[in-house]
């Protein structure tokens, strides 16, 4: 029920799920919403480089995508989980932290989100408070394998 | 008895006395001589930042989890754990007595580049001296006036937490003699200078090898296998293959590499983790080229494929 739920809300956000994910594997789920918010730095990098023309939509939409999945995020770690990913045993060991991680992120998307920023440099800006977030979570709570 | 015996123990004392004095003259800690300091002038202290950026001191050196100004107070203190046991990184701020303040730039210049320390003794190579020992005497002596300038602190790191026969510091003799070396990793073509500055940055200050090169049992490079990624040294996990023959990096472009080591980000947008994080962090105060020297090396290093262990 809840997977429906966000992924109607990808749908909503013009967001296209292409990969089916499949629902009883939380592994496949989460880094299926991570590659999302890649994608979506991806887009808000474009502009930010000059790569893409600014277009209020597609830093909605990225923003969104972001925001959205980064909720989602920290409910894909049951225990047991760990095997075959890149999640850290830190992840278990320091739950509350590590959300604290998402939540964080999720609250600086939304912040951008209630005062979008309206050209090249406002979505530069953006992503550079966004972007802190990743390194600051991947480098306590991912691992290389 | 008599003679015959008292020959036979005079042979073997004397065998002992000079085995040992050649095994001791072999490993025995070797600094440079004092004229190799001798006229480098007043340091340029601008560079000698950029040596520090480059050379990450601060990511052992600074109180874990430092940021902003807080980088630049070399307090110590970090545990570095690993199979040998843990090492405990020191305070190198200019504090006389906590610190390095009281050394002089040749004491500081022989631990950078041939792991002796104050009191003339081998240092461990969780210290990575073994790559630092490519630095140039000009590098050395802008970074010496750079940490100079740095804040002082009175912090006093823990001393390292070794198992015998670890904590045996004439060993290390032993092991600079096997594994140290100031020579070049791989040939590439230094006739490029962009190749050449990017081998100094990565086999020097840089010091990427200590993670992405995988060791023996005694700690040393498995030197066929430069770049070709290892297991984690702090514990979980692997630190990639970064030749070009890496599934992951490999088909990465010169601006790629440059862009992920200015940004954090990958091609597609994934994000470094890890101690890559502090890294990269470090990497992108450094001027462009040099990201693009660094790029420009790392595609022309020798491609390994990674190790049958990676996944």
């Amino acid at each position: 029920m809840k997977l429906k739920m966000i992924l109607t809300a990808l749908v909503i956000a013009g967001c296209g799920v292409s990969a089916v994910i499949a629902a009883d594997d939380p592994v496949k789920i989460r880094e299926g919403l991570m590659k999302q918010i890649g994608g979506s730095m991806g887009a808000l990098a474009g502009i930010a480089k000059g790569e893409k023309p600014y277009d209020a939509e597609t830093v909605k939409t990225a923003l969104t995508t972001i925001s959205t999945n980064i909720k989602a995020f920290p409910d894909q770690f049951p225990a047991g989980s760990e095997a075959n990913s890149e999640a850290s045993p830190k992840i278990w060991e320091s739950t509350d932290d590590f959300k604290a991680h998402a939540a964080k992120l999720g609250a600086d998307a939304d912040t951008v989100l209630a005062q979008l920023p309206a050209d090249q440099a406002g979505v530069g800006a953006a992503l550079g408070v966004i972007g802190k977030n990743c390194g600051d979570c991947h480098q306590l709570y991912r691992v290389k394998k | 008895m008599g003679a015959r015996v008292r020959k036979l123990v005079s042979a073997v004392v004397l065998f002992g006395v000079v085995a040992g004095g050649t095994a001791w003259f072999l490993t025995k800690p070797e600094p440079w001589p004092a004229s190799h300091w001798d006229g480098l002038g007043e340091p340029d202290i601008a560079n000698g930042e950029q040596v520090f950026w480059a050379g990450g001191c601060t990511s052992c050196h600074a109180a874990p989890k430092s940021e902003g100004d807080a980088k630049l107070v070399l307090t110590g203190g970090l545990p570095l754990k690993s199979p040998f046991g843990t090492f405990h990184v020191p305070n190198i701020s200019p504090d006389d007595t906590a610190g390095i303040g009281g050394w002089t730039l040749a004491e500081f210049g022989d631990a950078m580049t041939r792991g002796v320390g104050k009191k003339g003794e081998h240092l461990y190579p969780s210290f990575p001296y073994g790559s630092y020992a490519r630095l140039t005497p000009k590098d050395i002596n802008d970074l010496w006036g750079f940490l100079k300038t740095l804040p002082k602190s009175a912090n006093v790191a823990a001393p390292h937490d070794l198992p015998f026969p670890f904590n045996i510091r004439l060993s290390l003799g032993g092991w600079k003699l096997l594994f140290f070396t100031d020579k070049p990793r791989v040939t590439v073509d230094t006739s490029n200078p962009k190749i050449a500055r990017g081998q100094y940055l990565v086999e020097g200050p840089g010091h990427c090898g200590e993670c992405h090169t995988p060791r023996n049992a005694l700690g040393g490079f498995e030197t066929a296998e430069w770049l070709a990624g290892a297991p984690n040294p702090e514990g979980e996990g692997r630190i990639p293959n970064i030749t070009p023959g890496s599934k992951s990096i490999g088909g990465w472009s010169e601006s790629d590499i440059a862009n992920y080591l200015e940004t954090g980000f990958t091609p597609d947008f994934d994000s470094a983790g890890g101690s890559m994080v502090e890294v990269q962090q470090n990497m992108a105060k450094l001027p462009a080229s040099d990201r693009e020297a660094i790029a420009a090396y790392l595609k022309a290093v020798p491609a390994k494929e990674s190790q049958a262990t990676e996944r």
